[in-house]
């Protein structure tokens, strides 16, 4: 069970959790002017990096707020948490380039 | 009871109390043991070795191994029919008095086997045996096949009976857990502890102290070794932030140093404590963790080196030093390492005979084999095994002799034991787990932690550390690196130590072996029967990666995941390949360690702690009426509430009946209820529905649908505007977290701009429903505040009012067909509203009814319900439900995916009615629609059955489908293949009752 620092509450156990995804996914401001292709990529294309990903919590059983994280999907060790809406943090050079 | 053999029990030494004899039976026999005994440790002293039946061939076995490595004396151990515990290591299970066990994997008994006829007949079971053999006829499997492999290959059978006992959970934190209480561990502990962390260390045995249990002559700080371990334990408990726990396997380890521990409280005991759990889950969080889980011995790969009485020569230490059990009369060693010279001196001391010690090295030469000699045991060097010999048990062993490069015959020796020794290997299980990287050393043929993945150290013998004092000095280090992971440079304890010097040679693969070898089976991995051949065969078909070559002849994959059979397996097969084992890969380690129970894993998640229980305000109401019950997500709901000797179907019958002519009562509590307010509210909601919400005036409802973004249906239910920035939203019972978790990914993710709050108010509220032709007439008279008349109150009307001076949100709405209501009262006033409203509906005929009756009420409506005529890949469009899209919207949540082509398809699955040509068949929910009658499979089928029942207002049975184009279709006939033949039904439309809406707006 993994240790998942809300941050807004702080670190919290992963069943007070719920996974939310690829982070970073905006959904389009005008999707009737997509394609069938793009609006495609939008539902369904998502990243499966091994390394560090950018992905969705939401502290369900806490204080019910979505935020970001940065895993490393080869260690499950997470490299930061962040608000949603704040850039994506840059992370020491040994870790980026696994991305 | 059969009188022990003399003298196979030392009069003296080790940790076992000779005072208190104990009795046990193992096969219904009974046999003496005494205190601190294992059942093996008591076997052996009673001569026993033959203890089980080997998986594949039915060969006999015998204990092999002291500790939980053990693959082939697994026995069942039963205190009474629910108390049966299958599979277990007679070497970890402590004696008690009174003790039932008996041997698995034979009949009719283990001295005369029946299926050892597969040993004779084991040309025709290798390697991939059952993958070649069962494949056809398919049909054969179930009715042949797999009832005699399972019977013949049985490991224990389950207890027929519920289990009877308690299982705890605990969670726990700690700075430092040390897993393992040998010498390494306990030195970690000791430091660990000394520099003020809160430290837990757990041994999976009985007794702290690892190897020093059965060492004969060290001195540690000039203790003798059992002395030290008792002192270092006294003093670990006295220290408060230390917390022990024997008995207790660390099973699992998982990310972020969250490590499972299995704590046996009270297996070993004759009465078990009535206070106390059986067993306890420890579910430990530590900032830095200890494996000092020690190595294992490893077998020597012969011909025939599986005969009971053929045991791992440490194992027979552990017998003598700790039991204080000679685990035969005469021996042969067979060894590649000083190691087993110290058990030969151990075993001679004993009064045992040892008629050699076979050295697999060219030269037997330093300290421990010159003391051999001087005792005046025969030491052969440059030995190999060509055979053994004997059926119950061992009786002599066939020695060859390596001789520039050829196998020359030797000795034949009479023995009733056979010690053998391979070196060792670290247990990397844990650090393997926890995704560490393991590094192959060539000194050690061994894998040993290399980079650790967590906040981890392995300690002592895990990691190839073998002689004892640096031993201890690395598990001090190691403890005070976890201890103060901040200091550096602190000062290392340092233990004296005298003990003989240890090396680490070891030996990987099969024994030099002549060009025609004895025939007889060289066993790698003794509990699944795996040998040599078997490996070779799997290379020789083409498996070149040791994770293929394991499933496809099962090496590793029992119960004791090839703890003491990986390596040597993986050498076999790089020596067939003509890689470097490093090549062949290693498999992976994966929890739990040794096998752990499910009452552990389960806790007080069972029988009605499995799952919490939501209750409605009603509840009480309904038990008392009666009312059976049913589960709908988290909540027990009235199903029916039968009366007299009414079955179900009875009871649903006059539910519908009294709904349709006077008027009914339902419980609607469980609907989940969202507010949504804010000045941005309706923008919100239009955002995420399908409905327009802009031109809902206030004191209006609708019917919401709520699609995913990939444009099917996810939710439904009224939603009512009961202020200009506030809405009042019904989801269905099952999915209103669900709904809230998609509202405030919205709103916090894509939409934070907008002014809007939600809140869960399922619980707040009480909802009941009134339905029927009376529904008017009851409540008229109960309300406050509104005027329900017709003219002035029409079907969807939605207001704040009194009943029974509770505040109220009253609804007007349908979910029967009825002229019908909600009433939403706090739910303190739920249950006496409810009595308040059902007393003053007795002149107006109403009756309570059920989920089942409202089920019934609204399929003859048409009315879906989410997840039974849906199934998440119905569209809007599919449902019948276009009518609900709000014209003209740019967008909402799944619009842009309804416009795909896809989407708009004429064959796409739309829902109709179906109704059987026999007005009495009820179809079967999830049957298949074929368009045309008589196929044979495979069929071509055009849809299915979502929803159907006996409907007693109509006089026939109703059924909604979701059919291929099923609206072009209504009016056809269809058939719903079963298996005495076709149903024919006919398309309808899917209201069947009341088609022009007439009631609904009575
Ligand atoms: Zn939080």
């Amino acid at each position: 069970m993994l240790i998942i620092d809300c941050p807004y509450c702080g670190k919290r156990p992963e069943i007070e959790f719920s996974y939310g995804g690829q982070a970073h996914l905006a959904r389009p401001q005008q999707p009737a002017q997509l394609d069938d292709q793009a609006w495609a990529e939008f539902l369904y294309m998502r990243t499966n990096i091994k390394g560090v990903y950018a992905e969705r919590w939401r502290h369900a059983r806490g204080c019910g707020r979505f935020f970001n994280a940065l895993r490393d999907t080869t260690t499950d060790h997470f490299l930061a948490f962040y608000k949603t809406g704040e850039p994506r943090p840059t992370l020491p050079a040994q870790h980026e380039r696994t991305t | 009871m059969n009188a022990p053999i003399d003298g196979l029990r030392t009069p003296s030494g080790g940790l076992v109390d000779r005072t208190r004899r104990i009795s046990f039976s193992f096969d219904g026999r009974s046999y003496e043991g005494i205190e601190g005994d294992t059942l093996a440790s008591a076997l052996l002293a009673n001569g026993v070795h033959l203890t089980g039946r080997s998986f594949k061939y039915h060969r006999p076995r015998g204990i092999l191994a002291a500790g939980s490595e053990e693959p082939n004396a697994l026995v069942t151990v039963s205190r009474d029919a629910a108390r049966v515990t299958p599979n277990l290591r007679a070497t970890q299970v402590e004696l008690y008095a009174g003790l039932i066990a008996e041997s698995q994997n034979r009949w009719p008994s283990l001295e005369r086997d029946f299926g050892r006829i597969n040993d004779l007949l084991s040309a025709f079971f290798p390697a991939g045996f059952y993958y070649k053999t069962f494949m056809w006829p398919r049909k054969a499997w179930k009715a042949l096949y797999e009832p005699v492999i399972r019977r013949a290959a049985g490991l224990g059978r389950a207890p027929t009976h519920a289990d009877p006992d308690r299982y705890a959970q605990r969670y726990a934190h700690c700075d430092v857990l040390v897993v393992g209480a040998g010498p390494a561990g306990i030195a970690a502990a000791l430091t660990a502890a000394a520099s003020g962390a809160r430290v837990m260390l757990c041994d999976e045995t009985a007794q702290f102290g690892g190897s020093l249990l059965a060492d004969g002559g060290a001195l540690i700080d000039g203790l003798a070794a059992q002395a030290w371990v008792r002192q270092a334990i006294e003093s670990l408990q006295s220290n408060r932030r230390v917390t022990l726990l024997k008995r207790t396997t660390a099973f699992g380890y998982f990310p972020h140093n969250f490590v499972g521990l299995n704590e046996r409280l009270n297996d070993h005991c004759e009465k078990p404590p009535q206070h106390q759990p059986r067993e306890r889950l420890w579910q430990v969080r530590a900032k830095q963790v200890v494996l000092a889980t020690g190595a294992i011995e490893r077998p020597l790969v012969f011909p025939g080196n599986d005969r009971p009485g053929i045991l791992l020569a440490g194992a027979a230490q552990t017998y003598l030093n700790r039991y204080g059990v000679r685990v035969g009369t005469r021996a042969v060693i067979v060894t590649s390492g000083d190691d087993a010279y110290q058990t030969a001196l151990d075993l001679k001391a004993a009064g045992i005979v040892v008629a050699a010690v076979a050295d697999l090295r060219p030269e037997a030469i330093g300290a421990l084999p010159e003391a051999v000699r001087q005792a005046g045991i025969e030491v052969l060097p440059a030995s190999t095994v060509l055979g053994t010999e004997g059926d119950l048990r061992v009786k002599a062993i066939t020695l060859g002799r390596v001789e520039a490069g050829s196998i020359q015959p030797g000795q034949r020796f009479e023995c009733d034991v056979v010690l053998m020794s391979g070196g060792f290997t670290p247990s990397v299980h844990l650090f393997s787990q926890s995704r560490g990287k393991l590094q192959w050393s060539d000194a050690l043929k061994a894998f040993v932690p290399a980079v650790s993945a967590e906040q981890e150290r392995s300690a002592g013998a895990c990691r190839g550390v073998y002689d004892l004092g640096d031993v201890l000095a690395d598990g001090a280090a190691a403890g005070t690196a976890a201890g103060e992971p901040a200091a550096t440079g602190a000062a290392q304890r340092r233990f004296s130590v005298s003990a003989p010097k240890r090396g680490s040679e070891s030996y990987l693969g099969v024994l030099p072996q002549a060009t025609s070898p004895s025939g007889d089976k060289s066993f790698v991995d003794w509990q699944h029967d795996v040998t040599t051949r078997d490996l070779a065969l799997a290379t020789r078909e083409g498996f070149q990666s040791i994770e293929h070559v394991k499933r496809y002849t099962t090496m590793g994959m029992a119960t004791d995941q090839g703890k003491t059979s990986n390596l040597n397996a993986m050498a076999i097969v790089a020596k067939s390949l003509a890689v470097a084992i490093p090549q062949v890969g290693l498999t992976t380690f994966r929890m739990p360690y040794t096998p752990v129970t499910f009452g552990s894993m389960a806790g007080t998640s069972r029988g009605d702690l499995f799952d919490p229980v939501r209750t409605t305000p009603t509840h009480a109401w309904a038990q008392a009426r009666g009312a059976v019950f049913e589960n709908v997500a988290l909540w027990k709901r009235a199903r029916y509430f039968p009366r007299g000797n009414e079955d179900m179907h009875a009871a649903v019958a006059r539910e519908c009946r009294a709904v349709r002519n006077a008027c009914g009562i339902f419980d609607a509590s469980t609907l989940g209820k969202i507010e949504v307010v804010g000045p941005d509210a309706a923008e919100f909601m239009n955002r995420l529905y399908v409905n327009n919400w802009a031109n809902l005036g206030v004191g209006r409802s609708r019917y919401g649908i709520l699609l995913r973004e990939d444009g099917f249906i996810y939710d439904d239910g009224v939603v009512a505007r009961t202020a200009a920035d506030r809405f009042h939203v019904t989801t269905t019972t099952g999915g209103a977290p669900r709904v809230l978790g998609l509202m405030e990914d919205y709103r916090q993710t894509e939409w934070p701009d907008l002014k809007v709050w939600l809140t869960s108010t399922t619980e707040q509220w009480a909802v009941i429903a009134v339905q029927g032709p009376n529904a008017r007439l009851v409540l008229e008279s109960m309300v406050e505040g509104i005027d329900i008349s017709a003219a002035a109150w029409p079907h969807m009307s939605v207001a704040r009012g009194k009943i029974c001076g509770v505040p109220m949100l009253l609804f007007r709405v349908s979910f029967t067909g009825e002229l019908g209501f909600e009433i939403n009262v706090p739910s303190d006033y739920g249950q006496s509203v409810w009595e308040a409203v059902f007393a003053a509906g007795r002149q107006h005929g109403i009756t309570e009814y059920g989920t089942e009756t409202m089920h019934v009420l609204r399929a003859e409506k048409g009315y879906i319900i989410i997840g039974q005529d849906t199934d998440g890949t119905v569209t809007p469009d599919d449902a019948g439900l276009t009518w609900a899209i709000g014209k003209n919207k740019t967008d909402f949540v799944g619009k842009r995916s309804l416009d795909r082509a896809s989407m708009k398809a004429a064959d796409r699955k739309q829902l109709v009615g179906l109704r059987a040509k026999q007005p009495g068949v009820v179809l079967e929910e999830g049957a298949q629609v074929a368009e045309k009658p008589g196929q044979q499979p495979p069929m071509i089928l055009i849809g299915h059955v979502t929803s159907s029942y006996a409907s007693s207002v109509l006089g026939h049975s109703i059924a909604l489908g979701l059919v291929a184009g099923g609206r072009a279709r209504i009016g056809q006939t269809l058939y719903v293949p079963m298996p005495n033949g076709d149903l024919e039904v006919e398309v309808t439309s899917p209201v069947f009752y009341d088609p022009t809406g007439a009631r609904i707006n009575g």
